[in-house]
């Protein structure tokens, strides 16, 4: 674990590996130490806000070494079912790549569990850990102007879904029509880190 | 051009407590404090990129300092009162009048029913901050009535023709009507602190930092100021998983331009951040018009 100072009231924790970084995350959530605030979790990193009247750098990184992140992170909300219509653009696509029919990475990614490790990008855009190594794709050389609401998508150990129109360069394996961003609910999307989530096909 | 937003009875017949945007000068958009708190679900801190300024002004009419104002980069604004109104300009001073009376920034104005506020642009800084006796009072989101450029979030940006629904809410009356003008320096420092990747770049880029001049560049916005200037170049190759940014993170894209991250930055980035400026200067930043340069400062 490294803790690197990032401006005068927040440090960056980097740990080997998103799932570390999960657990860290969790573990935060269910024991701040004291004086922190908000956290940001992102792929090797939590970011961890400060009162710099209340700790410091020193002071911090001693009380995160002395986490607990043996244990797997549990579920925070409840687990989120998203119906699938599985008719992107780059099914035949993501099909060339990985040597599987379409039927199979459908399969495949049907079969698998999920967890939202973190968000960003875009409001409510969730990156989904948990993907079949066999699934692995990379971004697309040439990413589109547009990517449409409720497209699912592909890249590298991720797969998540563009809660709006946007561009985007992650591989297209279908839509959904789950209601995922809705800036008057508290929290605005389903989606929050930690939350479990399956895909089922439609 | 109406706004789409304006239905037309609203138009012809407006509710007393409005302004009228009759212009909206270069992109002057709804700002309040910002929507803070809500970085792990990808959205944006948001808020006047000057906030020391939308306060000030806020106190000048008597409004808690945390009122929706407007914020008009190179001022530009026309406004017209729906009834008796009280506004302050603050931020960069910049000529103002209503109607043809010249009226002075960082103190109290009161308008009339129709009296129109025409607001020039600044000579030296960049964005200009308005607020009105009341605040702004366009539905919040998120606990904000910010606009977030990047992703969409709040009012759009002001136009022509749009009604501003002016609130209820204030704190008391102000208890000084007029603020001293504070200028804007020529050539701002700006107080950074090392990372979090500042051991990605070679000591050259790093000493470079913090001696060279950096130009703001005319690709700046409530996003990011682009900076021009010796590029700084890299001590390690390779990609940076995405990892969480914050406001003021000087994020170097890989041809070494490095872009300050202000308000309305993505919340999470890919590209190493070398240096972070102090949270203090940022409004200095903010307020650096394009073709201005700057400087960097280790503390």
């Amino acid at each position: 674990m490294r803790v690197l100072p990032y401006g005068t009231r927040a440090v960056l924790v980097e740990v080997e590996d998103l799932d570390r970084a999960a657990r860290l995350h969790a573990a935060l959530l269910d024991d701040p130490p004291p004086g922190t605030g908000e956290l940001v979790p992102a792929a090797r990193t939590v970011l961890v806000h400060y009162d710099p009247a209340r700790t410091d750098p020193a002071r911090l990184g001693a009380a995160l070494r002395a986490l607990d992140l043996r244990a797997a992170p549990a579920a925070g909300a409840a687990p989120v079912t998203i119906e699938v219509r599985y008719d992107g653009e780059d099914l035949a696509e993501i099909g060339r790549l990985t040597g599987l029919t379409p039927a199979q990475v459908v399969a495949r990614h049907t079969a698998a569990a999920y967890r939202v490790a973190f968000c960003g990008f875009a409001p409510g855009f969730a990156y989904l850990t948990g993907v079949d190594p066999a699934l692995r794709v990379p971004r697309r050389a040439a990413p589109r102007t547009r990517v449409p609401a409720g497209a699912v998508a592909l890249a590298d150990e991720f797969t998540g879904v563009y809660p709006r129109e946007s561009p985007g360069g992650w591989q297209l394996l279908g839509t959904t029509r789950h209601p995922l961003w809705d800036p008057s609910a508290d929290p605005p999307t389903p989606l929050t880190p930690g939350t479990a989530v399956r895909f089922t096909a439609v | 051009m109406p706004s789409p937003r304006t239905s037309p009875s609203a138009r012809t017949s407006p509710s007393p407590r409005t302004l009228r945007v009759i212009g909206a000068g270069f992109g002057a958009t709804v700002q309040d404090l910002g929507r803070p708190g809500h970085a792990a679900l990808g959205v944006s801190p948001s808020g006047a990129a000057d906030p020391r300024s939308l306060r000030l002004a806020n106190r000048l009419v008597g409004n808690h300092e945390d009122a929706a104002g407007i914020e008009a980069p190179y001022g530009g604004l026309v406004l017209e009162a729906g009834r008796h109104t009280t506004v302050a300009l603050a931020g960069p001073p910049c000529p103002a009048r209503v109607g043809r009376r010249a009226v002075d920034t960082h103190a109290p104005v009161l308008l009339a029913p129709g009296e129109r506020l025409t607001v020039g642009s600044p000579v030296h800084g960049l964005r200009v901050y308005l607020a009105v006796r009341g605040g702004i009072d366009v539905p919040p989101v998120l606990g904000s009535r910010s606009t977030d450029t990047l992703s969409g979030l709040g009012p759009a940006r002001l136009a022509p023709g749009d009604l501003l629904p002016v609130g209820t809410r204030t704190a008391h009356w102000p208890a000084a009507d007029l603020a001293p003008e504070r200028p804007f320096p020529a050539e701002p420092v700006l107080r950074i602190v090392p990372g979090p990747r500042d051991d990605w770049f070679t000591p050259e880029a790093r000493t470079a930092l913090c001696t060279a001049r950096y130009t703001v560049t005319s690709r700046s916005d409530r996003i990011g100021i682009r900076l021009d200037g010796p590029a700084l170049t890299r001590a390690r190759p390779g990609e940076l998983p995405s990892e969480a940014a914050l406001p003021g993170a000087l994020q170097v894209p890989p041809d070494g331009r490095p872009i300050l991250f202000l308000t309305d930055h993505p919340v999470t980035g890919g590209y190493p951040v070398i240096a972070t400026v102090h949270e203090d200067d940022l409004r200095l930043a903010a307020q650096t018009r394009p073709g201005r340069t700057l400087r960097f400062r280790m503390i």
